[in-house]
């Protein structure tokens, strides 16, 4: 992998970052192994794709890895987080096991929603995430509610809700942000610009340049960082949990990012250059971090290497224990509607 | 008159472009139906041919895309509305059901709705519990709107073109499983008729009341049980609302056993309502079987694929149910 050399960033000394003062070698190598796993476990989603085992659809994030990961570093299991449709990145940086999402792909019993989900439905309550969603802007009511809760059982956890730049038509999105607000509730924001909804740019579809802007009709700090930095990421995130649990209320923060595969399987990228996804994929997000880490001595070359082919093992075994997993039974079929012993 | 075969999707596309040729006000809105062509590929090129003037990509904006097509359509214009999965129109359901609907009555009969929604819908390409539901009964519920659901790419070029000239709203359910069948559609602007079911099949054994999808599945079976000597009459619903009593009553009486078949869940359904329609008319006393109901299973729809086919009607369920409706009796 060659380095990028178009980021550095200060580590160490007065000027040092504050995502490198706070955070030791372990935290940021972790960081980095997860930004790995993300791709590794996407671009093999897409082979077993292609390869007609699995069905329905799906949506990649790879390119915009530095988010899902400079968003979640730093959550426990306590804090919530609402996902997208392109919700992998969200998933893995939130703690999931990439055998359970595998055998989700597959649709069997051992997937994170016992197969019924998909792709697009992944979630894992017991570590508070609560989910991808097949609903553009379905998660924004939900994680204000999130944080709602917390708010009422008076505790310092926070609610993250990730969203596209196209979520952010919704009427969902307005409506959620104008009550966490008026009720000061500890939630962030995170839209994950990546310039498209499908087809259409922002241009096309959103009045305002920066989606940042908005926060600015409903009383919280809206900020525009380099998605693709996961340093400018998790900075933003890092004063925004303050924020939260301080009980100053939400905060958005814009990530300007860029998925370089097509929106899903059906796309025949028309409405943009490959000059465009050419320039992007130099902008990746993971080699650049890897220099970084690299430059400043955090990781030297064979631990990089190291983790790269832990992640490789990681993929193979998840990817196997997936395919020898457990059909549903047709008899299954009315399992899990209500819950079990209620009245129905 | 010259007569082709087209994809589903091509003969809606047809409908969509004669439709803006004859008449400036129609206009296509939906999300990234513009040079991404549909989810589906039924808008396909028509943004090049007609301009991004009236083919409009709109942001995701469900409750407003569709409302803002609701005031264009009360202020005079013909839009003709897209929902990317016909699910999604659950985020448009105060537009569509609080406005649409009920503005010509509200208003004395002082104003008209001429809009046409678009729902691709129904389960079978793995999307899971989000993007599968086959909703029509939801609207067929709502007097002020008519619903219609083709089974062939000629009813579906003609029932587009139906809805487009209605000055009431239409939803248009296409089921998405359809879009890539093949039939004959001829090449000229013609309208199927809002309202009218089609008998598919003639027989004398048992009626089938089926629409889209089910029309397929309910004429394979109806193929498999003729070689048992076994011979089913199969109706072509097309219309939930207004529905076509007559035929279905007159089928009934010839045949003197029923079956509703369709995708959406059972209970409380399309199958509720023309069982009822049944035992409230003359057709009622020629039964000499109970009316029998194949619907969707009381549940989201799955994502597993070996779930997924068990949670609607298939061919092989419905080709035994029929032979036990046909042997059996009171
Ligand atoms: C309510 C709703 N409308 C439309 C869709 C179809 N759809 C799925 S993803 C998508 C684009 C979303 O764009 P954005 O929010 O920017 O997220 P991105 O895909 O870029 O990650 C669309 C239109 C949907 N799933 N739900
Ligand atoms: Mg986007």
């Amino acid at each position: 992998m060659p380095a990028s050399p178009k980021t550095t960033s200060s580590i160490k000394g007065p000027n040092a970052r504050p995502f490198y003062a706070k955070h030791n070698a372990e935290q940021l190598k972790e960081a980095l192994r997860r930004m790995w796993l993300i791709r590794r476990f996407e671009e093999m989603a897409e082979d077993s794709y292609v390869r007609g085992l699995t069905h329905g659809t799906m949506h990649l994030s790879i390119g915009q890895e530095a988010t899902a990961i400079g968003v979640c570093m730093d959550l426990t299991d306590k804090d919530y987080i609402t996902s997208t449709h392109r919700g992998h990145g969200h998933c893995i940086g939130k703690g999931a096991e990439v055998r359970y999402m595998f055998a989700e792909f597959f649709g069997k019993e051992e997937g994170y929603c016992r197969g019924r989900g998909g792709s697009m439905h992944i979630a894992d309550p017991a570590t508070g995430n609560l989910g991808a969603n097949g609903i553009v802007g379905g998660g924004l009511p939900l994680a204000t509610g999130a944080a709602l809760a917390i708010k009422q059982r008076k505790t310092k956890d926070v609610a993250v809700c990730f969203f596209g730049d196209g979520a952010n038509n919704e009427g969902a999105f307005h409506e959620s942000l104008n009550i966490a607000g008026v009720w000061k509730l500890p939630v962030i924001y995170v839209c994950e610009n990546n310039q498209y909804g499908m087809s259409v740019s922002t241009a096309r579809s959103t009045a305002v340049k920066d989606v940042a802007t908005r926060a600015a009709g409903y009383d919280m700090p809206g900020v525009v960082v380099d998605g693709n930095s996961i340093a400018d990421v998790n900075e933003a995130m890092m004063a925004a949990m303050e924020r939260a649990r301080k009980g100053q209320g939400p905060t958005l923060i814009e990530c300007k990012t860029y998925r370089t595969k097509g929106h899903s399987r059906s796309d025949r990228n028309r409405y943009r250059s490959k000059d465009e996804i050419e320039d992007w994929k130099q902008r990746d997000p993971i080699p650049a971090f890897e220099y970084d880490l690299q430059a400043h001595g955090v990781m030297t070359a064979a631990e990089a290497k190291a983790i790269r082919a832990g992640v490789e093992k990681e993929i193979e075994e998840a990817f196997a224990f997936a395919q020898a997993g457990t059909n549903p039974t047709p008899d299954s079929l009315l399992r899990d509607i209500y819950t079990a012993g209620s009245a129905a | 008159m010259s007569v082709r075969e087209l994809s589903f999707a091509q003969a809606i596309q047809e409908a969509l472009a004669q439709a803006m040729e004859v008449d400036p006000r129609v206009f296509l809105m939906g999300e990234d139906i513009g040079v991404y062509g549909g989810a589906f590929q039924v808008t396909g090129d028509l943004v090049h041919r007609f301009g991004e003037d009236r083919v409009m990509d709109t942001p995701i904006s469900e409750l407003g895309g569709a409302g803002v097509a609701v005031g264009a359509a009360i202020a005079g214009s013909r839009p003709v509305y897209e929902f990317q999965f016909s699910d999604f129109s659950t985020l448009a359901m105060e537009q569509i059901v609080n406005q649409a609907a009920k503005m010509r009555y509200m208003l004395g009969g002082k104003v008209s709705v001429p809009i046409v929604f678009r729902m691709p819908c129904g389960s079978g390409t793995g999307a899971a519990a989000q993007h599968s539901q086959s909703l029509e009964a939801w609207f067929g519920h709502v007097p002020g709107l008519k619903v219609v659901e083709p089974s062939t790419p000629e009813d579906a070029k003609g029932l587009i073109l139906a809805a487009i000239d209605d000055p009431d709203p239409v939803l248009v359910f296409e089921h998405k499983l359809l879009y890539k069948i093949k039939g004959n559609v001829p090449e000229i602007m013609y309208r199927t008729p809002i309202g009218k079911a089609v008998v598919r099949r003639n027989g004398k054994d048992a009626t089938v009341v089926a629409s889209a999808i089910m029309v397929h599945k309910a004429l394979e079976a109806a193929e498999a049980l003729a070689k048992e000597g076994i011979d089913i009459e199969v109706i072509d619903l097309r219309s939930i609302r207004p529905i076509d009593g007559a035929t279905i009553i007159e089928s009934v009486k010839k045949t003197t056993r029923l079956a509703c078949i369709y995708e959406g869940v059972k209970t409380l359904g399309i199958g509720a309502e023309i069982s009822a329609m049944i035992a409230e008319s003359e057709a009622f006393d020629y039964l000499d079987a109970p009316i029998m109901r194949l619907g969707g299973a009381e549940t989201p729809i799955p994502y597993s694929p070996i779930l997924e086919k068990v949670a609607v009607p298939q061919v092989d369920g419905i080709t035994d149910a029929l032979r036990n409706l046909v042997k059996g009796g009171f």
